[in-house]
């Protein structure tokens, strides 16, 4: 095998998951390599060494600056016409997702995603996936090279060797319409308020609470047990409550002996970032809730009715 | 504006859908509706024809059911609709889904095409790029707020890091969150005008697109089997009868957890 790591960095780091996949590249049989794409990035690069890359590719254009997929697809195109790879693997994140798409459309390369384990067998790659609210574990091939995967968020964890990168830059040309998308702003997450990596018990609303106010039932939850209050993106996005307080793929990571989900469908971009929670409670009036698959504890009901009253007794039991 | 939407009619529940164990493709033989993540992206284009005229087309790839999650987008309020639809397109993977879907958009020109944040029975959330890619046009993911304005589309976007603003001229292409806003629900009217709209149906050879290309031939990647997941602890699932808060105390407190 001939494999290829896609590796994201931010703010002059590569990021955590991509060298996770990197290490996990580097278990299977065949030569690894990584790629960086960025503008100034060639020190950056030189890190991946550490971590099972033989050799670092790196193009160091001010057109790929900025985190936009299109030119990273334009990268990747090209340095597949001068060298020979027949995988190509990503950690999964809002950009990658959209570079590993792009260039499976790009070199019509079949391309398997969300997955969560990959191993040899007689030779073959075969991916792991868990699939239908994880309620089914597929196994996925690929029928022609190259493979392209994209690995969910959190995986596996980076393994540190001894090891040295060589880094070689290769040179880019761009297509007109990758570059027409730009990025005006970048904001990034105000690390204030509250801490939910840490807290015990975590209460945590969705969209089912039907209104930003509503998210005081849950705040009151919380306080009666102690705990902290977390979020679904739907309602980050929404402006319902703050970013710091999201869990899933692009939000927290968290692991609480208690978790009580309100209101919560149970997507896999929040799964991810609940799952290893000790207990999980759900409330949600929807029986066929995808959040109902991995809970310890399911209540089908309106949380409407539901949480006021466990409140109340939580507190009671307390007096 | 010409606004295409794209949407997929998906097996109704995600819990309830199966994968085949035969021919390893999900079971689409039970009901089915449209991909809830697909109707704030028909939201989404309603508003903006609503703000600055135009038209609003779907677009769809599916079997023949798919008819009545494309009727339930044009109750909405869509104006007209395609859906690709042919046998030879069965288990048709990203490569040749795409090779379908851009070869539909092609020929119908829109100045914006819209996708949903994820189809709930595959959870790729990875269609429109390579969509945008075999349209040669620019691409916004994630959106949570969307602008149209002199010719620019602007989105705004959460990425693992905080929020990202970008800008794009038409045509582009933009899959949307589910956050962006609350779909509307179609009125009486509405369903009952959805029959009359232009509705097309086209096979793959229609679209220019040969056998090899299509369905699983023309699929790079393929199912090798089926497992089940690993087993946890039980799960105890209790409905609501108004003793749910008590029962739930009970369960925290024979676990120490209260
Ligand atoms: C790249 C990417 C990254 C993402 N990252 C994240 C992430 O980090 N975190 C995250 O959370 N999501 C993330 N998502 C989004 C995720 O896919 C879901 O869209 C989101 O988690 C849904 O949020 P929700 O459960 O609040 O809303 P919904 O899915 O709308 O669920 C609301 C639930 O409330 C229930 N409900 C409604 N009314 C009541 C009531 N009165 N009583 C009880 N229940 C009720 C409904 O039955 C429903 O199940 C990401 C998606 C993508 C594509
Ligand atoms: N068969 C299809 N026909 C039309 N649009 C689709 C189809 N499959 C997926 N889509 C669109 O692509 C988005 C992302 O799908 P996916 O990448 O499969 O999660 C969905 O929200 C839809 O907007």
């Amino acid at each position: 095998m001939a494999t290829l790591v896609f590796l994201e960095h931010h703010q002059g780091e590569l990021l955590k998951p991509s060298l996770g996949v990197l290490s996990k590249a580097a278990e299977l049989d065949g030569d690894v390599a990584g790629v960086v794409l960025g503008s100034g990035v060639k020190e950056v690069a030189s890190g991946a060494g550490a971590y099972g890359a033989g050799k670092v590719y790196v193009a160091d254009r001010t057109e790929l600056e900025r985190p936009l997929p299109q030119p990273r697809v334009d990268a990747l195109a090209k340095l597949f016409q001068e060298q020979d790879f027949d995988t190509v693997l990503f950690a999964a994140s809002v950009l990658s997702a959209d570079v590993a798409a792009g260039l499976s459309a790009r070199l019509g390369a079949g391309l398997n995603w969300d997955l969560t384990d990959l191993v040899q067998e007689n030779g073959n790659l075969v991916g792991k996936r868990p699939a239908l609210g994880d309620s089914v574990y597929v196994d996925v091939g690929w029928s022609a090279e190259p493979r392209l995967a994209l690995i969910r968020a959190g995986t596996f964890e980076p393994k540190q060797t001894d090891g040295e990168a060589e880094v070689e830059e290769f040179d880019v040309e761009f297509e007109d319409f990758s570059l027409q998308a730009t990025m005006v702003e970048q904001a990034h997450a105000e690390s204030e308020g509250p801490s939910i990596e840490d807290a015990d018990v975590i209460v945590a609303g969705g969209r089912g609470l039907g209104s930003p106010d509503n998210f005081k039932l849950v705040e009151e939850l919380a306080q009666a047990l102690g705990g902290a209050v977390a979020a679904t993106r739907a309602v980050v996005d929404a402006g319902w409550y703050p970013y710091a307080t999201q869990v899933g793929q692009t939000g927290k990571t968290v692991s609480p002996k208690l978790y009580v989900a309100c209101g919560i469908s149970g997507a896999i971009q929040h799964k991810v970032g609940m799952q290893s929670a000790g207990t999980i409670v759900a409330i949600n009036k929807d029986p066929n809730a995808p959040i109902f698959e991995f809970c310890d504890l399911g209540v089908v009901g309106d949380l409407h009715e539901i949480v006021p009253k466990l409140t109340e007794l939580v507190r009671s039991r307390k007096r | 504006m010409k606004i295409a939407v794209c949407v997929k009619h998906v097996p109704e529940g995600t819990t309830h859908a199966r994968i085949d164990p035969q021919t390893k493709r999900l079971d689409r033989s039970g009901e089915g509706a449209i991909n809830a993540f697909d109707t704030h992206a028909v939201e989404e284009a309603l508003k903006l024809k609503e703000a600055d005229g135009g038209e609003v087309l779907i677009v769809s790839m599916g079997p023949q059911s798919a008819q009545d999650s494309v009727r339930k987008a044009l109750a909405m309020g869509a104006d007209s609709a395609l859906l690709i639809s042919d046998e030879g397109a069965a288990g048709s993977d990203l490569v040749a889904t795409t090779t379908a879907l851009a070869a539909a958009l092609e020929g119908e020109e829109a100045d914006l095409v819209l996708f949903g944040q994820q189809s709930s029975d595959s959870d790729g959330a990875v269609l429109w790029a390579a969509v945008a890619d075999r349209l040669r046009r620019p691409v916004i993911s994630q959106v949570a707020e969307l602008a149209v304005s002199g010719g620019k589309v602007t989105g705004k976007r959460q990425t693992e890091f905080g929020y990202d603003t970008i800008e794009a001229p038409l045509p582009a292409v933009v899959a949307v969150s589910d956050a962006i806003n609350e779909p509307r629900y179609p009125s009486l009217k509405g369903i009952m005008g959805a029959r009359s709209k232009p509705q097309r149906t086209v096979s793959l050879s229609e679209l220019g697109i040969d056998s090899g290309a299509a369905g699983e031939g023309g699929s790079k990647t393929v199912v090798q089997g089926l497992n089940d997941p690993p087993p946890r602890g039980d799960t105890v699932k209790i409905e609501d009868d108004g003793s749910a808060a008590e029962k739930i105390v009970d369960y925290l407190a024979e676990r120490k957890l209260v």
